[in-house]
């Protein structure tokens, strides 16, 4: 079983039903992407996973999800974020310095040591490979960076607080081509340390990212795989058809 | 400038026609130029007519009273006006504040939350008399606080309190939903996220509502007038009655004790008012540089 299980899990928005019965594994140390058309539930099912979905007014979940054999329903949705980090599809750092960005997630945990908040910051902006372009700027407003450089500080901010997974909701929708480069070769450092699901539209993305895809059509799974055999020889006709460029 | 604008139109429009279709078209196009004319000037005219009002008023104000400032006697109803704008912001802002933080970061939209946003506009429509009233009927004479800064303060603070409420709400939702998420996805407790992030950037926008806020306290005549008397004194306590700035205004006019020493007296509160207002704009100026 996989650092997250998800069984028969289902998800309504009121009364439309978002997520029919999904049943899925993740591995830890695996890049995981979520790839289907739009509206088919993969951000959806993403935020499940830190219980963003809280935050959604009339939505209710069935089935079970367990994060290191723990339900995460159960859990204080607190203690699984700091866990479970989250990078949004649009670059959000908040209007404060790069160095309070960094150090907000830690702060918040009642870290006060400014040495240890150094080293904290420090490392969390060379793990995002944002260091050397920051370093000098540090106490200078983080809305002031370029847009990849945005992305970049909210993967350290993430980082910062030493989660086990990370979220992605599209990382790259928002950025340029060269911006998107930097953030999937990251993605290829990241998987060293961290388990890694990323939602993506871009299907070459998933291709050159992920270990595996999962595919998504109007709220089902249609196929999960290695992502070659799922590029190369899917078993779903469906799936064949959105990788090949039929729909979708 | 603009001026020189319209003469240049005109004449492209005019020459254009005239060369390629000497027929009766121009004559349908200058009546709309007219038309265009007409409404250009009344509209500039509207704007001179609302500038030049309030030129008039302060440059009228300024020349009548100019010479009439008497500070020591501007003493007492300076300092009541200070107790005032105290108490009342003292009470309305944190209620307010909290008012707009619970409907628009915890509720959830329902009946109850539309009952109190309903309740919220109608007590702003509320004309201030009847706050006057009010106060008398129950902090003047059922709690018994008699005329006093005590019974003025709490009666103004309930005026403003919509004010405040909306002022606050507004500026919570410029505060964009991402800054929200990112915070509360970092493990950090609702509470946390309104504190450190939320209401920091929402900062600029309250004090704006609370310097307008401020303003509305100053002048204020009314509901003041009836709850807090108009004693000349310099209140010894909150329980002492006291005439603010604009009472004051009020009874040198009405009792006709001396125009020159209401409009000194004027002067001063128009400075303040316009004070004010310039530090509102500024905050105001300051919240679209950061966005």
């Amino acid at each position: 079983m996989g650092i997250i299980n998800i069984q028969d899990l289902s998800f309504y928005y009121g009364d439309f039903k978002a997520l029919k019965g999904i049943n899925l594994d993740v591995a830890e140390k695996e890049v995981l992407a979520f790839i289907g058309p739009s509206g088919c539930g993969k951000s959806t099912l993403l935020r499940i996973l830190n219980r963003m979905s809280d935050l959604t007014y009339g939505s209710r979940v069935e089935g079970t999800i367990t994060f290191k054999g723990e339900d995460i329903f159960k859990l204080d949705p607190i203690t699984l974020r700091k866990q479970v980090g989250m990078v949004f599809q649009k670059p959000n750092p908040f209007p404060m310095s790069i160095y309070d960005n960094i150090s907000y997630g830690p702060r918040m945990q009642g870290i006060k040591d400014k040495k240890q908040l150094d080293e904290i910051v420090e490392s969390s902006l060379k793990k995002a490979a944002i260091w050397e372009e920051v370093k000098d700027k540090l106490k200078k407003s983080a809305i002031g960076v370029s847009g990849g450089q945005q992305q970049r500080l909210c993967i350290a901010r993430s980082i910062a607080m030493s989660p086990e997974v990370l979220l992605m909701d599209e990382p790259t929708s928002a950025l340029d081509p060269i911006s998107t480069l930097k953030i999937e070769d990251l993605i290829n450092e990241l998987k060293e340390q961290y388990t890694i699901v990323i939602v993506t539209h871009n299907m070459q993305q998933a291709g050159r990212v992920s270990d595996k895809t999962a595919f998504f059509l109007l709220g089902d799974l249609i196929e999960i795989g290695e992502t070659g055999q799922i590029f190369s020889n899917p078993k779903e006709k469906k799936t064949e058809e959105y990788i090949t460029g039929r729909f979708g | 400038m603009e001026n020189a604008g319209t003469v240049n139109l005109e004449k492209n429009d005019v020459k254009m026609p005239s060369v390629s279709n000497p027929s009766n078209k121009p004559a349908v196009k200058s009546s709309t130029k007219m038309k265009e004319a007409f409404l250009y000037g009344f509209l500039g005219l509207s704007a001179v007519i609302t500038v030049g009002f309030l030129l008039w008023l302060i440059a009228y104000v300024i020349i009548k009273g100019m010479g009439h400032i008497d500070i020591s006697g501007l003493i007492a109803p300076i300092v009541t006006t200070i107790y005032m704008v105290g108490i009342g912001l003292g009470i309305s802002v944190p209620i307010g504040i909290g008012t707009a933080i619970y409907l628009n970061e915890y509720s959830n939209g329902g009946k109850f939350v539309q009952g109190i946003r309903f309740a919220t506009e109608c007590l702003a429509a509320v004309p201030s008399i009847l706050f006057g009233l009010f106060g008398m009927m129950f902090f003047v004479r059922m709690l018994g606080f008699s005329w006093s800064i005590l019974s003025g303060g709490l009666t103004i603070s309930i005026m403003i309190l919509p004010t405040v409420v909306k002022t606050t709400e507004e500026a919570l939702k410029t505060v964009p939903q991402s800054y929200r998420e990112g915070s509360l996805a970092l493990g950090a407790s609702k509470f946390a996220t309104i504190r450190k992030v939320v209401l920091p950037s929402a900062t600029p926008g309250i004090l704006t509502g609370v310097v307008f806020s401020t303003g509305r306290i100053i002048g204020e005549t009314a509901a003041i007038y009836l709850t807090a008397g108009t004693v000349f004194q310099i209140p010894q306590s909150v329980m002492s009655s006291g005439r603010t700035l604009s009472v004051h205004l009020y009874m040198l006019a009405k009792e006709g004790i001396s125009f020159e020493q209401a409009y000194g007296a004027a002067i001063v509160l128009l400075a303040v008012v316009l004070a004010l207002n310039f530090l509102s704009y500024f905050i105001a100026s300051r919240i679209g540089k950061t966005k």
